[in-house]
């Protein structure tokens, strides 16, 4: 009986309370979450950021990670991305009847481990269960607060021409790692997900420097959706040249047989920064000496001209425009 | 990587483009047949290498653009039946048919899937022995013999629930009929690399010889495109046109000879329906009576309305060659990835989708 989530999980009676006392509090266990009132209370003053994001990823373990951590990382990164130091997080999960317990807790331990690592507590959170059929495995959103240190101004609006772009490390991995396990695309490779939280990276950076304008994380859609956003975001155009855009030879060489461009290839522990042009070494000094940006590059720059477009310029030399993802990513024909 | 990073080195690229431009005197048209070459020809910005005196035009070599606004009506017909699971390669879900999509079809409850390979339908089918498994086969000789050895396998594992869909189109035969039509005259053609593989050089050698027509087969990285371009310009500028092979490490003159077995084995020759060109004698593959068993046309029947194309639609023409992606007016207007009016803007190989996602300043006067 103890082996699958059944529809009593989530009834809100017995069932329901042991399901969060054994599965979930044991391992997530903080004050203010251990309470279990109807809200978590917390101090905070200054300036807040506040996100959201739901995770629905398929399969949900994944070489190098699982949804659990992904639903970590991703919303603590949402964080960074302003600059925010992560304070808490509230994560809901939503189970469909017959989920093994066994993946459920796995999945706890992983979110446990990845809040850890990014220094979180998660003190608010909710289950819910739906037959079977009403949602695929596991669905899981989390919200997150964080704290912006005095002296950052750090949006997708503020890049100015002459700013330097920097990319923290090679480009999708994650993309390719989740494509790699899909059914009917099936490829072995030793490549890992790239999933990773980088408040602790974004702190250094920090460290050294005030002068940080625009900070994203090219999740979906990938590196050329992240830059086109910050482009129109910032009104100003952005020329990167491809030869210097790190890409691993696993994820080129799956992307040669499946007839994608990496430059759209989701990754989930990297981020584009758009920095002062006198403080772009630095910073890119102190990401190359995080172990989540080794192979952190400069990779473009801010230009006056063409605003709201990005420019790549080609290894054979010329230049052509990087638009926005569109639709899906498939593989080709031919 | 390894075979990869060879083939675009940029010195060597801009030698090479050098080479062309003080080869080059008359002005040229060239067509490269197939959209992996126009995507490539756009990606790395090869059409801003090559002298003014070199035109592209792009051809018809994007499987899911020449498929028959009908064939695609049938197809998501079949989606509709009881019990069947439509597997297709990634693109054809989102052509937009007459009246629906597949991926309309699956949205509303069909069972569509996308497969990578062929065999994986198979699977698919020895994994579902109630359901009926139809694989949409579309390409050209590239994908033909693969879809033979899924119907040979099925054959041998005894799968009876698994049919095909055969769309399958030949390169030369259409090749014939772009050349037989006023609308594109043409000095060169470079030749599609993949499809060689397989059939080999011999195929294309009427055409030098009946047309005067250039050929150069090519690969698909930056430095194959240049070098059949160099290669072209030779001929022309010599007037002595040929079949000439400009991807060795591909492409042997006899081309693969167990693939085109396989083909022949399954398959025999037929007409077929190409959007924008029409019905195109001995251009098609059909599966032979031996294995009518999997042939989908002879299990299922359905009743289609009129096709329809839609209005102001220029892909007809995008594939012939007649027009580029920029002289169509629907062309970034109403026609976007994300709501494609005709299937050149949804394939990755179809030459709207090409000019749409790699914008240069020759398409965008703004830059």
């Amino acid at each position: 009986m103890d082996d699958n989530i059944l529809l009593a999980h989530g009834s809100g009676g017995k069932l329901s309370h042991e399901l969060v006392e054994k599965r979930f509090l044991p391992y997530l266990s903080n004050p203010a979450l251990n309470k279990l009132d109807d809200s978590a209370v917390f101090e905070a003053s200054g300036r807040l950021a506040f996100t959201t994001d739901s995770y629905v990823v398929n399969p949900i373990f994944f070489p190098g990670g699982d949804i659990g951590k992904l639903a970590v990382c991703g919303t603590v990164n949402d964080l960074a991305m302003n600059g925010a130091k992560p304070l808490y997080l509230s994560l809901a999960a939503i189970i469909e009847e017959g989920f093994p317990m066994r993946e459920l807790e796995q999945i706890v331990q992983s979110i446990k481990k990845a809040s850890e690592e990014a220094e979180v507590n998660i003190i608010a959170g909710d289950t819910k269960v739906v037959n079977r059929g009403q949602a695929d495995k596991l669905f899981i959103t989390t919200s997150g607060v964080g704290i912006i240190p005095p002296g950052f101004d750090i949006s997708g609006a503020n890049a100015r021409p002459g700013d330097n772009v920097l990319l923290s490390g090679t480009i999708g991995d994650h993309g390719i790692a989740i494509m790699s396990q899909r059914e009917g695309l099936r490829f072995s490779m030793t490549l890992q997900s790239d999933c990773a939280p980088l408040n602790k990276l974004v702190s250094q950076m920090q460290e050294v420097s005030s002068r940080i304008h625009c900070m994203r994380d090219p999740t979906r859609g990938g590196l050329a959706t992240t830059l086109n956003e910050l482009a129109r975001q910032s009104g100003v155009g952005i020329v990167i040249e491809e030869a210097k855009i790190p890409v691993k030879e696993e994820v080129k060489a799956a992307c040669e047989l499946l007839g994608l461009d990496p430059i759209y290839v989701a990754n989930e522990g990297k981020l584009v920064a758009i920095v002062d042009p006198a403080d772009a070494d630095k910073i890119l000094a102190r990401i190359r000496r995080n172990r989540y940006g080794r192979d952190a590059a400069i990779i473009g720059e801010v230009t006056r001209e063409h605003p709201g477009k990005v420019v790549m310029k080609t290894k054979l030399g010329p230049s052509r425009i990087v638009d926005m993802l569109s639709g899906e990513l498939l593989p080709r024909i031919c | 990587m390894k075979f990869i990073d060879e083939y675009q080195d940029s010195k060597l690229a801009k030698g090479l483009a050098r080479k062309v431009a003080q080869r080059s005197t008359k002005t040229i048209r060239l067509m490269e047949f197939c959209g992996g070459h126009t995507h490539a020809i756009l990606r790395y910005g090869i059409r801003q290498l090559v002298p003014k005196t070199v035109e592209m035009k792009s051809g018809p070599g994007c499987p899911v653009c020449v498929t028959a606004t009908a064939d695609l009506d049938k197809a998501i017909a079949l989606t509709h039946l009881p019990d069947v699971i439509i597997t297709t390669f990634g693109d054809m879900i989102r052509v937009p048919g007459s009246y629906s999509s597949l991926q309309r079809s699956k949205a509303e409850g069909a069972d569509v899937r996308i497969v990578y390979s062929t065999i994986d339908a198979v699977e698919i089918a020895k994994a579902n022995p109630r359901k009926s498994v139809i694989f949409i086969g579309i390409g050209f000789e590239t994908t033909a013999p693969t879809i033979a050895a899924s119907i040979l396998k099925a054959q041998q594992e005894k799968i009876e629930n698994f049919y095909v869909l055969s769309l399958n189109k030949l390169t030369p035969p259409v090749m014939k009929a772009l050349l037989d039509s006023d609308k594109v005259k043409l000095d060169g053609i470079i030749c599609p690399g993949h499809v060689s593989v397989i059939i080999g050089s011999h195929p294309y050698e009427f055409i030098p010889r009946d047309y005067g027509v250039a050929c150069v087969i090519s690969g698909f990285e930056p430095l194959d495109i240049l070098l059949g371009i160099d290669k072209l310009v030779e001929q022309i500028e010599k007037c002595e046109p040929k079949v000439e092979i400009a991807y060795r490490r591909g492409v042997k003159p006899e081309g693969n000879t167990k693939a085109r077995q396989l083909m022949e084995e399954v398959f025999e020759i037929g007409e077929a329906n190409w959007r924008g060109i029409g019905i195109v004698p001995e251009s098609g593959l059909k599966i032979r009576r031996k294995y009518e068993q999997f042939d989908a046309d002879k299990a299922f029947s359905v009743t289609l309305k009129p096709p329809r194309e839609p209005k102001g639609c220029r892909c007809g023409d995008v594939i012939r060659g007649a027009a580029t992606p920029l002289e169509c007016q629907l062309f970034k207007k109403v026609c976007t990835p994300e709501s494609p009016v005709g299937p050149c803007m949804v394939s990755s190989e179809g030459a709207c989708a090409a000019y749409y996602q790699y914008g240069t300043t020759e398409n965008s006067p703004d830059l």
